[in-house]
């Protein structure tokens, strides 16, 4: 492949802490994840996988080894740095949905946007779309207390999605949700993938969420299984 | 980047509309406080400035007797009419003097009676007391060495007697005696001491003595100094005079006093001063208070808008922008609260002073003082716990419980 990989980790380890009380997250990984693809990444609590996660979407930093980002290296970068490039690459869809309180689906949406520095007109032409990607365009006066869960997911999914990112990042997006809910998110994740040639990693502990990847990583104790499966086509 | 900021604060603001008013209400409170608590004490610093003007201009008074108060031996003789020619005489740079005596007495006009002070001096008294008939005419010296019955009465009587009729050519009877009221005194209003000094009937010493008093004494000597001399020298002056005629040994104190109205209004202006002061004091304390609800409010939201920056850190705010923003939040609701207040404080003290009586005055210092401080108060407060969140990992603004 002449394009360098999304992300290619080498060697990656990640200390918390310092001295006696320090404790090793991560103990030297290597991974690369090719655009387009859709990864899902398994493992108990603290195997390592949400701190794996974090260092992907540029808000944490490898302690050591390198990170190198459509193969810049992102390693040694500032933190301003760090936020343009999730900026303008790297959508996120969190467990606990993280939408601002009191304010409506589509300002939600529009806020990367004005980050970004679109005009308002663009700006509310965008959000709107993307609202309507995930099916809630009779929604978007609606704050995030008026909306169920599966809605308050969906509209995350929007504002992650309304920047054309390379990758989406989703931390156990399901994880709040019935397993119903669960399925609509996962379908609406595939459908991006496929459509859009998004590429998506996934954080999650259920294998019927796993399943919907085409990849799955498994972690245990800060390090990546040898043995990996390929799941099979949705 | 700043008008982007803008959009960002103002949207924090509108939908955070009981958190934005309630850091507002601390401002406003605040600032009002104490602009109205010291442009009240300002108004009634002029106010008791304006009551010593309305005195008479370098005026002194020599009273029988030493101070006010219990506790004095009253048996200092009262003053003679000879003690006054001499003050008007042997002591240079006066512009006049003028003795007066005086006594409660009722005061009768028709059906109506009314309890006044009725006062016998000599045509200077109207000098030295800077004080003109309104209508009418005051006495004439011929008039005073006659004897004539002849008085001016003050605003207070017009209007408690006469209820509106004119009292020019009437006859007022005091005591045993109809009197011709050839005059009305303009209206002085309340003395720094509070006295009504317009409850008065002014007519001949001469009379007096004769008609209502039954004695020829003194009671007081007002005395006005020339325009720019000094009056502690003319004070020093009368006091050596007096001593010499009222035949007091150099071991003895005086029997007499002499007060420097000058003196007195200087002491009355220290001391509303020092109230306003102290009512600064007190509004500045309101303001201080104000400024730690403020800060109440930030610290019970801080949890809520530690995650509301991890959710814009994590989707690309830079943390200057993130700074940029609560610093804009923070002076719009400061100086709105600054607005507020101003306004506020414009309303109370226009409603206090009418209610006080104390002349409307708005001073523009104090103003610009409140106004400050608020904003320094809604903007150190607003804006540091910010900046304590935006510098932390996003990931641990997004966990904060």
């Amino acid at each position: 492949m002449s394009e360098p990989a999304l992300v290619a980790l080498r060697a990656v380890t990640k200390v918390y802490g310092r001295g006696a009380a320090a404790m090793q997250a991560l103990r030297g990984i290597d991974l690369v994840i090719n655009a387009g693809d859709f990864v899902a990444m398994m493992g108990p609590s603290g195997s390592g996988k949400s701190t794996c996660m974090n260092i992907l979407g540029c808000l944490d930093t490898p302690t050591r080894g390198s990170y190198l980002f459509r193969g810049r290296d992102v390693s040694g970068m500032s933190r301003d740095q760090l936020a343009w490039l999730r900026r303008f690459h790297i959508g996120f869809v969190f467990q606990g949905f993280n939408l601002l309180a009191r304010t409506s689906a589509l300002e939600n949406v529009e806020l990367p946007l004005i980050y970004r520095g679109l005009p308002a007109v663009r700006r509310r032409a965008l959000a709107r779309q993307a609202l309507a990607a995930v099916g809630l365009t009779d929604w978007e006066d609606h704050t995030p207390s008026e909306l169920s869960g599966g809605q308050q997911q969906r509209v995350a999914i929007a504002r992650a999605i309304v920047t054309e990112p390379a990758v989406l990042l989703a931390d156990e997006p399901t994880g709040n949700l019935d397993s119903e809910r669960s399925r609509e998110i996962m379908g609406l994740l595939t459908q991006f993938n496929q459509e859009r040639q998004l590429t998506v990693i996934m954080v999650t502990h259920e294998a019927e969420m796993a399943a919907y990847a085409r990849r799955i990583i498994r972690f245990s104790d800060g390090l990546i299984s040898p043995i990996q499966d390929h799941a099979g086509a949705h | 980047m700043f008008w982007n900021a803008w959009l960002l604060a103002l949207r924090a603001i509108r939908r955070n509309v009981l958190r934005s008013s309630l850091t507002m209400l601390g401002i406003v409170i605040g600032v009002a406080a104490v602009i109205t608590m010291v442009n009240l004490g300002q108004g009634a610093t002029a106010q008791v400035t304006a009551q010593i003007a309305s005195l008479g201009s370098n005026l002194l008074i020599l009273r029988p007797g030493q101070r006010f108060g219990p506790g004095q031996r009253n048996t200092a003789p009262p003053f003679r009419i000879d003690d006054a020619t001499a003050v008007a005489t042997q002591i240079g740079s006066l512009a006049a003097a003028a003795p007066t005596a005086a006594q409660q007495t009722i005061a009768v006009y028709g059906n109506e009676n009314w309890s006044t002070s009725v006062t016998g001096t000599t045509p200077e008294y109207f000098q030295v007391r800077n004080w003109a008939a309104a209508s009418g005419r005051t006495f004439t010296a011929s008039e005073l060495r006659a004897g004539k019955a002849v008085c001016l009465i003050g605003a207070t009587l017009v209007r408690e007697l006469y209820r509106g009729q004119d009292p020019l050519d009437s006859a007022l009877r005091l005591k045993k005696v109809s009197c011709q009221v050839i005059g009305v005194l303009a209206a002085k209003g309340q003395s720094a001491m509070g006295s009504d000094q317009d409850d008065v009937v002014i007519m001949p010493l001469r009379t007096f003595w004769r008609r209502i008093a039954g004695n020829q004494d003194v009671n007081l000597i007002h005395v006005s100094a020339r325009d720019g001399v000094a009056t502690q020298q003319v004070k020093r002056d009368i006091e050596l005079l007096m001593r010499e005629r009222r035949h007091i040994s150099p071991a003895e104190d005086d029997n007499f006093s002499v007060m420097d109205m000058q003196e007195i209004a200087a002491t009355l202006a220290d001391t509303t001063k020092i109230l306003t002061m102290l009512l600064g004091t007190v509004a500045a304390v309101s303001l201080l208070v104000g400024g730690i609800g403020i800060m109440n409010i930030m610290l019970v939201s801080v949890t809520e808008r530690t995650r509301e920056i991890g959710i814009r850190l994590a989707i690309g705010a830079l943390e200057r922008e993130v700074m940029m923003q609560f610093l804009v939040e923070a002076v719009v609701l400061s100086s709105l609260g600054g607005v507020v207040g101003v306004v506020l404080a414009l309303a109370a003290t226009f409603g206090l002073s009418g209610v006080l009586g104390v002349p409307f005055v708005f001073s523009g210092g104090i103003v610009v003082i409140a106004v400050v401080f608020a904003a320094a108060v809604g903007v150190v407060f607003g804006y540091f716990p910010a900046l304590t969140a935006a510098r932390l990992n996003p990931i641990e603004a997004l966990r904060h419980e």
